[in-house]
């Protein structure tokens, strides 16, 4: 049985598809069979930074609507194995993911997949409602700013009334933060809120902190998950991120300017 | 492409009936005059605009002093129409006022419980249960409601009877709504409303102030009119009198 993780965030542009691409290329790369699957039907971008757009023949919708097998729509990554992705389609409205055709989808890839990431897109709306019905974890995605927090604050309430766990009394969905866009430069000046600010507002545990960087926007654009960028800051900080998901313990880095004893805090209890 | 849709929707009945609780806002009515009801009405909605938008308004007329035949229904639905309040009834009132109330096709509900005596908690009731990790996260015991999960934004939490005792915050865009008293052990900053059915006597316990709306039976303040002293910091709201007051927790 694979282990279902939906990357949400409800506002849009705060790094859910970066995330995604990063957190399934991170667990493949440890050796576990990922598919990291496209949600955001009619503004895919996924395939883009996973730099597979030109690979893509069948899609998700083709897939529930019986129109491909998986096998025919699941792209494999070139650059790192035992990951795939399976593709939003671009022409269709995210009414086509019906509840009966995801959940036989996402069953089917159960059986043969250790991870499956899905990557929400933005709002509350039947396609964002679709990605995290049938989450075992969710990673949060929010930006230091305060209509970011605010939107995760509500995607975690839908997650707690509206997921497939909170419909039918199971354990409820695990919750992650992951705090992206980074700068503790402009936290220091006043400009964002800071990791304490977000923390003390959502009081989820915290997955990881996303530096805001140069090295996101360049990978993206080159069609290559940041995290396969090892020296750069951020590639380090989704490295963590993905270790911190599988259990490992790894100490808070790329937090300047934050002092030693609040890293403590964070994680002495 | 919505076919799939369309046949899941054909096997089910076109509705069902479901018993619901709402909280309504009440405008106690003490006497009827167009003007000065017009004048009042738009003051107050300076204050809040948003609050007032669509608002769904029941006519409270259980302190109506004036004449049945001086209340023309079709002039206050009128005034409040325009200031795009729906009026959805009317509660109270003797048999004349229900006839003009159907009249001008109003619901009628039966007199308002404003004085009625709120039931007293049970305190041996709330401690022994529920201390496991990850059960439902809200409990309802007889007399109130206990929540320990935060509340998010989106969220609405309300005790119909009794208190309501929150052991998490309340984020900001969050409702939580209580009969009685809301104990909240954790910052306040969404909405909270105590004393719903009219128990003036309802507090608002919370340990930082940081709230959007305080609300004591009806009597409410807004996030503008709370940044004194006791904001963020532990308070209690209450009422004295008609006026809504906040205390300091801490002496």
């Amino acid at each position: 049985m694979a282990r279902i993780i939906v990357v949400t965030s409800g506002k849009g542009g705060v790094g859910k598809t970066t995330t995604s691409a990063s957190i399934s290329t991170g667990l493949a790369q440890r050796g576990y069979k990922t598919a990291v699957i496209d949600f955001d039907v009619g503004l895919r971008n996924l395939d883009l930074i996973m730099n597979c757009e030109r690979r893509v023949v069948y899609d998700f919708v083709n897939v529930i609507q019986g129109e491909a097998t998986l096998n025919q729509a699941l792209i494999r990554d070139k650059r790192v194995e035992n990951l795939f992705i399976l593709p939003a389609s671009q022409t269709r409205d995210k009414e086509a993911l019906t509840a009966e055709g995801v959940q036989k989808v996402l069953d089917e890839m159960s059986e043969t997949f250790d991870y499956l990431v899905c990557d929400s897109p933005a709002g509350i709306e039947h396609g964002a409602l679709m990605a995290l019905y049938h989450a075992d974890e969710a990673i949060v995605v929010t930006n230091p700013e305060v209509s970011s927090v605010r939107d995760s604050d509500r995607i975690l309430g839908i997650l707690q009334s509206k997921s497939r766990r909170a419909e039918q009394g199971m354990d409820p969905v695990k919750e992650h933060l992951l705090l992206t866009r980074y700068n503790s430069e402009r936290v220091e000046r006043g400009e964002m809120l800071s990791l304490e600010d977000v923390n003390d507002i959502l009081s989820i545990s915290l997955l990881g902190v996303i530096p805001e960087s140069q090295a996101v926007l360049n990978a993206s654009n080159q069609g290559s998950p940041v995290i396969l960028e090892d020296e750069s800051e951020a590639g380090g900080a989704y490295a963590d991120a993905v270790a911190r998901l599988l259990g490992e313990e790894r100490p808070l880095r790329f937090l300047d300017g934050q002092k030693k004893g609040f890293l403590k805090r964070m994680f002495g209890g | 492409m919505s076919e799939p849709a369309a046949t899941a929707t054909e096997n089910r009945a076109c509705f069902e009936l479901r018993g619901a609780s709402q909280t309504l806002t009440v405008m106690e009515l003490h006497h009827f005059d167009p003007d000065a009801l017009e004048r009042d009405l738009r003051d107050k909605i300076r204050q809040a605009p948003n609050f007032f938008r669509d608002l769904p308004l029941v006519i409270g007329l259980d302190h109506y002093e004036g004449n049945a035949a001086d209340l023309d229904f079709f002039q206050l639905i009128g005034i409040c129409r325009t200031h795009s309040i729906q009026v959805l009834g009317v509660r109270g009132g003797d048999d004349d006022i229900r006839r003009l109330a159907r009249n001008a096709a109003l619901a009628w509900l039966p007199g308002g419980q404003a004085s009625a005596p709120r039931p007293v908690p049970d305190p041996e009731q709330d401690t022994a249960e529920n201390t496991e990790e990850g059960a439902p996260a809200i409990t309802s015991t007889g007399a109130g409601r206990l929540v320990k999960q935060p509340v998010r934004s989106g969220q609405q939490v309300y005790a119909p009877e009794g208190d309501l005792i929150i052991m998490a915050p309340v984020g900001a865009g969050a409702e939580v709504l209580a009969a009685g008293h809301i104990h909240i052990y954790g910052p306040l900053r969404g909405r909270a409303l105590a004393g719903v059915h009219g128990d003036t006597s309802a507090s608002i316990f919370c340990q930082s102030l940081e709230a959007e709306l305080v609300s004591v039976a009806g009597h409410y303040k807004i996030s503008e009119d709370l940044q004194g002293d006791d904001w963020r910091t532990p308070a209690r709201i209450r009422l004295e009198g008609d006026v809504l007051t906040v205390d300091p927790l801490t002496r």
